[in-house]
């Protein structure tokens, strides 16, 4: 049974998901989906009320991994808190890295050197390719293809990864980005190594679109499924991809201009629908876009020093005042707010999560849907939970 | 964008007896903010949000954050009249000392939100509220209605910082357990001893066992008889 059939009590005024009153006999039957569930990706957990196989009442919990991250960090100094922010989107490092250090800078008025930002670029798309690749092997995985997609996409991230190995000697765990600039710098060989892996990464998209996006199954399971219009996106702060899918023209490289990012060519894919496979569709186009904008820095990339002559690394204590900082991370809108209070620790430092936000509208995707698409639609939020409980 | 100040008239022509006020930020990335009065602020937000030049439809981010009460020390330069012995005369002087005064400003606890506009492409505009106190006085008006991405994060701040949104459709902790008392992000939070401890249905037969494990102890330091403390 479809949502137009059922019988909805809207509470106007405000985009609130609309309260469905069961037309069926019998009683609903409530399930508690996680904290331990393998579609979950960690600790998180659905409190489901079923009419059946239909879903009238989605309530998600959160705080399974809540080590109060903000807390600790502003008991720490501006630069302990670095590594800490790896831990936060652990599939992505170095954006993380990338969000806090461009916040900082912001509150301390702190300048890049040109190759540290084309650095910084080159990583960041990586990170953003790796990322599509994997969340695209999970919900793959979450349709019961299980594990062959999700190892072909994981074959390309350890190229990857290698390359953050190689680079900053950690895989997951980076701890690269400094404020004005980055930790060490890149040699020829590893930008050599770079170049190989994204020569090599347009055939894997192409490979892998081959044996997926036409696939009946996919189609089957993704199209009209968690549709999500573009005005309740918005309005719910949704952002990244899954804003994208929903055909909102809103990418954060484009609008703040951060970085260098106006000095490439890329162009924003957007959806039409915004279900389950433009989700798919649009991460799959930014991987595509992602390999373009890193061809192009592997081209340009000047040399020079890696780290502002005044950078402050000892002693940091930024002016009084606040920042907020923002970028467009894998998942969507990573901001970091911070509060200088002219001593060595932030007086306020916040995180804002994307993964968590992009969570608001679950309920109102799910509304309707049977249980096995609740499981493809949470997956194609593509969360994680260290940055949703922090 | 308009500037902070021009949005400031903005407001205050829409909104009449809107109490906003101009929040200079002193650091080198200067954005400014507009602290608006909780009593009018969800008709602000609503301008805001549907304003043509304006539409600040997507708000990105809420922030909770405490300012407890501060200690101020001052410097007053004081004039009293002392009774001073010169050469063995008594006088009357004046005579002018510096003397601290510790003076209390009272804190409060402030929620922060960062506004953008998806459809002008422009932003950010800081707004900001802050309650009377810390403790009894916290509410604040919710602007889940507004913008539907202040559900979880106004939650957010409530678990944390104690902040009560008035008009919040589902205000429960979002981080901590239910029955959790305190908030940790407040500055002058004291995590407690027993941190990991949460209560369980088994909590009676725990305390039973304890009991019993008291009670073989003192067996045991009684058999053992006096002088073995």
């Amino acid at each position: 049974m479809s949502l137009t059939e059922t019988k909805t009590e809207k509470i106007d005024g405000w985009n609130r998901p609309p309260v469905i009153v069961p037309d069926g006999e019998g009683e609903l039957l409530e399930v508690a989906m996680g904290p331990h569930h393998p579609s979950t990706h960690g600790v998180f957990r659905m409190d489901l009320a079923l009419d059946g196989e239909r879903v009238v009442r989605l309530k998600p919990v959160f705080g399974y991994l809540h080590r109060n991250h903000e807390k600790i960090a502003e008991q720490a100094s501006y630069l302990a808190s670095m590594p800490y922010t790896d831990r936060l989107d652990y599939m992505c490092p170095l954006t993380n890295n990338w969000a806090y250090a461009l916040a900082v800078e912001k509150l301390a008025a702190q300048e890049v050197p040109e190759r540290a930002q084309y650095i910084r670029v080159i990583l960041g798309e990586l990170t953003r390719i790796q990322n599509h690749a994997s969340s695209i092997g999970f919900l793959i995985q979450e349709m019961g293809a299980s594990g062959t997609p999700l190892m072909y996409a994981f074959k390309e991230r350890e190229k990857i990864l290698d390359l953050f190995e190689s680079l900053t000697g950690s895989r997951m765990m980076c701890n690269y980005m400094r404020f004005g600039g980055c930790r060490v710098d890149v040699s020829t060989a590893w930008l050599d190594a770079a170049r190989k892996v994204i020569a090599g990464l347009p055939q894997f998209v192409d490979e892998f679109e081959a044996l997926l996006s036409s696939n009946e199954i996919l189609m089957a399971r993704c199209q009209g499924v968690g549709i999500l219009r573009p005005d309740l996106a918005v309005n719910a702060g949704v952002t990244g991809p899954m804003l994208r899918a929903s055909g909102v023209d809103y990418d954060i490289r484009k609008v703040d201009h951060y970085g260098i990012y106006d000095r490439f060519k890329f162009r924003v894919p957007l959806g039409d629908h915004g279900d389950v496979y433009d989700r798919y569709m649009v991460r799959i186009l930014e991987i595509r876009e992602s390999i373009k904008i890193v061809e192009q820095a592997l081209k340009e990339i000047p040399g020079g020093p890696i780290m502002d002559a005044k950078a402050k690394i000892r002693g940091f204590r930024p002016k009084p005042g606040e920042a907020y900082g923002r970028i467009e991370a894998p998942k969507g809108e990573l901001g970091f707010y911070l509060i200088s209070d002219g001593g060595p620790n932030p007086y306020r430092y916040r995180v804002r999560p994307p993964s968590l936000i992009n969570l608001t509208v679950l309920e109102d995707m799910c509304l309707g849907s049977n249980v096995a698409d609740v499981v493809l639609i949470f997956g194609s939020v593509d969360i994680v939970l260290g940055e949703v409980d922090r | 964008m308009k500037t902070v100040e021009e949005i400031k008239a903005a407001i205050e022509a829409a909104v009449p007896g809107a109490g906003v006020e101009f929040v200079r930020n002193p650091g080198p990335a200067a954005e400014h903010s507009l602290r608006v009065a909780p009593a009018s602020a969800v008709a602000v937000a609503t301008f805001l949000r549907d304003d043509a030049d304006l539409a600040l439809d997507f708000l990105s981010n809420v922030s909770g954050v405490d300012w407890p009460d501060k200690e101020i020390a001052e410097k007053v330069k004081v004039t009293r009249t002392v009774t001073k012995t010169v050469d063995g005369v008594e006088q009357q002087m004046e005579e002018t000392v510096d003397e601290t005064r510790k003076r209390i400003e009272p804190g409060c606890l402030e929620a922060v939100y960062h506004l953008y506009s998806v459809a002008k492409k422009h932003g950010p505009l800081v707004i900001r509220m802050k309650t009377a106190n810390r403790s009894d006085q916290v509410e604040l008006p919710s602007f889940t209605p507004v913008w539907r991405s202040a559900e979880f994060q106004e939650r957010e701040v409530f678990d944390l910082y104690g902040i009560i949104f008035a008009g919040h459709p589902d205000l429960r902790r979002l981080l901590m357990w239910e029955g959790f008392k305190d908030h940790p992000m407040r500055k002058d939070y004291v995590e407690p001893d027993d941190y990991e401890y949460e209560p369980t249905p088994h909590d009676h037969v725990l305390a039973r066992a304890q009991e019993h494990k008291n009670r073989d102890q003192r067996t045991e330091i009684r058999d053992q008889g006096p002088g073995v403390a």
